[in-house]
């Protein structure tokens, strides 16, 4: 059975193009790890933008690209750092990352295990997403991540939709019984 | 000459550099320059960073700029990072701070945005 929050949008046409990269998280160290999810998100950014070619004599395009490129880039990083965060080491369930293209919007969205005990945690903060104002919930953000050595998980997903008014959703789903193995897809999806 | 002067105040050089970014405070100028990928892990990453600011107000300097212009990525540990330096040096009541960035560079306007909500007196140039 699968648990809806937020924006998730089951797409019902068929994407111009798509991209999917998959992970093993466990078989590499956290540095190398992180390292690798930039790597992965500057990678698909710069992919997408083969997608939109630019006229170098109109610099609206040449800034659009770069908008996207960047926009891109951010959202993809972060809904990896969230997953190597919050995947469960306990099981060897990939954590993939995938990018969608349609006419007018693009979908980013990553899926990862979840350990059962990380999922109160996880709903919690989607919880305050979906019922805080924004800008009370950057104040907060910001002032939990000074006094608690950063540990400010949502900072991430808020500054996706705050900054780059993005839609985003989740879905969570148990796809074996025993012993319990609980999966999360994290969907954002972004105006072109 | 005079030149000389402020240099003799330095006892240790005050300059991060990874892989991925550096910080380098000049002191000839009063700038801090940030440049490069800083997509932090966790806070771990946040102490030598946050100790350049006790280090700077040593010098008992009475204003700051902090460059981004060189600061292409961010990541939202790298976001809370800058946060917790701005209010670090803002801690410091006798320090003036500018926060010099690039209108190019698409994250630091949105920060900016958020931000100066949080402080509305950070003063903010942009190239």
């Amino acid at each position: 059975m699968a648990q809806i929050f937020g924006e998730y949008i089951e797409e019902t046409t068929k994407s111009r193009e798509f991209l999917r990269l998959g992970f093993a998280p466990s078989s590499t160290k956290l540095q190398q790890r992180w390292r690798n999810n930039g790597l992965s998100a500057d990678f698909l950014a710069d992919y997408l933008t083969t997608f939109f070619p630019t006229d170098e004599n109109d610099p609206n395009s040449v800034e659009r690209e770069q908008e996207l490129k960047s926009a891109v880039s951010y959202i993809a990083n972060e809904l990896l750092e969230n997953a190597m965060k919050f995947y469960n080491p306990n099981d060897d369930y990939p954590v993939t990352l995938q990018v969608k293209l349609y006419n007018d919007h693009l979908v980013l969205s990553v899926t990862n295990s979840i350990q059962p005990e990380n999922i109160i945690k996880f709903q919690s903060i989607i919880h305050d997403l979906q019922h805080i104002e924004p800008q009370e919930l950057y104040v907060r953000q910001i002032r939990l991540a000074s006094e608690n050595e950063g540990e400010s998980s949502g900072l991430g997903l808020l500054t996706i939709i705050d900054d780059y008014q993005a839609k985003i959703g989740w879905k969570f789903e148990t796809i074996q019984k025993e012993p319990e193995q609980i999966i999360v897809t994290t969907m954002v999806r972004l105006s072109l | 000459m005079g030149l000389d002067k402020p240099r003799s105040k330095l006892t240790k050089p005050m300059e991060i550099k990874t892989e991925e970014y550096s910080i380098r405070y000049d002191q000839i100028n009063n700038t801090v320059y940030w440049a490069g990928i800083m997509r932090l892990t966790s806070g771990q990453e946040y102490e030598p960073i946050l100790q350049l600011v006790d280090d700077i107000a040593a010098l008992g300097v009475d204003k700051l700029t902090l460059d981004f212009q060189e600061l292409t990525s961010i990541n939202s540990y790298g976001i809370s990072m800058l946060v917790r330096f701005i209010f670090a040096v803002d801690s410091k009541k006798t320090i003036k701070l500018l926060v010099q960035g690039a209108k190019e560079i698409s994250w630091q306007e949105k920060w900016a945005n958020n931000f100066q909500r949080l402080m509305p007196k950070l003063q903010m140039k942009w190239n």
